[in-house]
């Protein structure tokens, strides 16, 4: 209790250190999901080949092998980042929840029932407008609750950078539970505080628009 | 890929359907330049030199043959580690699932709910490193703590929602003839929900041994720790060919597994040991076990995304 107190300045750097990388990867993935998921679903079948295997591959790859990568393969083939910390970890995340931001958009497509669309065209709507009228708002609704969970689980999965050469919230835990091995059960309980301030929040709001959203098909 | 039955876009007629010819040539064309221009970079760096000898004939002195029983061997701590969890950890789940369902007291089904949230609302890294420096654990056993305690946790909520998804008859039925809370659970209502969840479970088992890769951090000498070490002893410059192998095993194993989940999953729909909703349809929608699955393991409360 009272090392998790005195270090509390350790802690803020390990929480900014996590929703940074949160937030960052959050915003790559969310823009790279988007991309795979408009592949996934297009017509073009070269382009939905891509993005098939590039989910199949990911989703069966540890992350920690993803960071693994990027941190020491990755440089001794010409990829060099401008730190060693951050970076590497943004881009292993981004890659990783990327596939998992594709799937849920993806699963909000494919529960749109047919006959919406055929309704949509046979009252004279054109491409256009079924799909961003009729489409895409329930498709959306679909997929808004899955895609809170995908990034309240990118924000559990910051904390492989841990072992890479980030300072995060794991770092710090890692730290002060090394140097005060009898206040370990405190900080601890401290460090799992600061994740939930981030992720309850997003459950939270997870909850309330699922509730919002829920309608009867 | 059923392309003619897509929400988002027409039948295509004859105009669309050579548009769509055109448009395969040329993104095939594109793929295709892509990885040829990535082959003559990488070519241009010399990664395609002496370096492969690692998998055949190493350097210094070693012999293929202790590489690669090397690697076999992270191969073998890899799924130890993922074997001996995955028991305790569906052991422990079942455990909490079935008290918070059949328990009488609030004390004991309320305080369950509380540890699963927590339990998966955790990074598992971070159970890992309690268990390796507070407890003073063994890498392998911290690795086995964090495993068995998340996914013990997200098991719990994935049979939850299988016992929730079934018909409401059952657990009347079993109440009717006079079985306790508790027995109608186990003998009625747990072995429908292990059935449609089924696929769900598996899935969280790839999950697991996907996870197992996070002993690299805690020094636990898996498939990946094993990479690093034989890199730090034989040079950077064998890391590429050493870091593909390892990376085609653990794919391949959890490509195994995943569609091991699927195929069960078709499997499990043309049975019928599952009591159907009143309307007649099943008990799990089509995909439903594994959206549940994933808000599971996500860490909020509510259940799946609303089914057809």
């Amino acid at each position: 209790m009272v090392t998790f107190i005195e270090e509390f300045g350790a802690v803020w750097g390990g929480f900014l250190g996590t929703l940074s990388l949160t937030v960052m990867a959050g915003v790559l993935s969310l823009v790279g999901g988007t991309l795979l998921a408009v592949m996934r679903v297009s017509p073009v079948g070269p382009l939905r080949t891509f993005g098939t295997l590039y989910v199949e591959i990911v989703r069966n790859t540890p992350l920690t092998l993803m960071f693994f990568f990027w941190v020491f393969v990755a440089p001794s083939v010409g990829l060099l980042f401008p730190d060693l910390g951050f970076w590497p970890a943004v881009t292993a995340l981004s890659i990783y929840t990327s596939a998992f931001v594709c799937e849920a958009l993806r699963s909000g497509v494919n529960s749109v029932g047919i006959g919406q669309a055929e309704a949509a065209r046979s009252i004279g709507l054109t491409f256009r407008q079924s799909l961003m009228q009729v489409v895409l708002p329930q498709a959306w609704r679909t997929a808004i609750p899955p895609l809170i969970s995908v990034l309240i689980a990118l924000t559990k999965n910051t904390s492989v950078a841990a072992g890479f050469a980030y300072v995060e919230l794991v770092t710090v835990q890692r730290t002060l539970m090394t140097s005060n091995p009898t206040d370990g059960l405190w900080i601890f309980f401290g460090i799992a505080l600061m994740y939930l301030v981030i992720t309850i929040p997003l459950g939270v709001l997870a909850g309330q628009v699922e509730k919002k959203v829920a309608f009867a098909r | 890929m059923k392309s003619e039955a897509s929400v988002l876009y027409d039948v295509p007629g004859p105009r669309a359907k050579r548009l769509d010819v055109i448009l395969n040539w040329v993104f095939t064309g594109v793929f295709l330049a892509v990885a040829a221009w990535v082959i003559v970079a990488w070519y241009d760096r010399g990664i395609f030199d002496d370096r492969w000898q690692i998998l055949w004939d190493p350097p210094k002195g070693q012999t293929a043959g202790d590489v690669w029983s090397s690697l076999f061997t992270g191969v073998l701590n890899t799924l130890k580690a993922a074997a001996v969890a995955a028991p305790i950890a569906v052991v422990f789940g079942a455990t909490v699932a079935i008290i918070r369902r059949g328990a009488r007291r609030r004390v004991l089904s309320g305080s369950s709910a509380v540890v699963t949230e927590l339990a998966r609302g955790l990074p598992v890294l971070m159970l890992m490193f309690l268990a390796k420096l507070f407890f003073g654990w063994s890498p392998l056993w911290s690795v086995v703590f964090g495993l068995v305690v998340y996914n013990a946790a997200v098991v719990a909520e994935i049979l939850r929602a299988g016992l929730a998804a079934l018909p409401a008859g059952q657990r009347e039925a079993g109440l009717s003839i006079g079985l306790s809370p508790m027995r109608t659970t186990l003998l009625i209502e747990l072995p429908q929900a292990v059935r449609i969840m089924l696929p769900a479970l598996i899935s969280q088992m790839v999950v697991l041994l996907k996870d197992t890769a996070l002993g690299y951090i805690v020094s636990y000498n898996e498939l990946l720790r094993v990479i690093k070490t034989n890199r730090d002893y034989f040079g950077d410059r064998y890391l590429i060919p050493l870091f593909l192998v390892g990376a085609a095993m653990f794919i391949i194993i959890n490509l195994t597994i995943s569609r091991l989940a699927i195929w069960i999953e078709g499997r499990m729909r043309r049975s019928k040991h599952v009591a159907s909703k009143d309307d007649g349809s099943e008990a799990m929608h089509e995909g439903g076990a594994e959206s549940a699955r994933y808000s599971a393991n996500t860490g909020y409360g509510t259940g799946g995304t609303p089914g057809p």
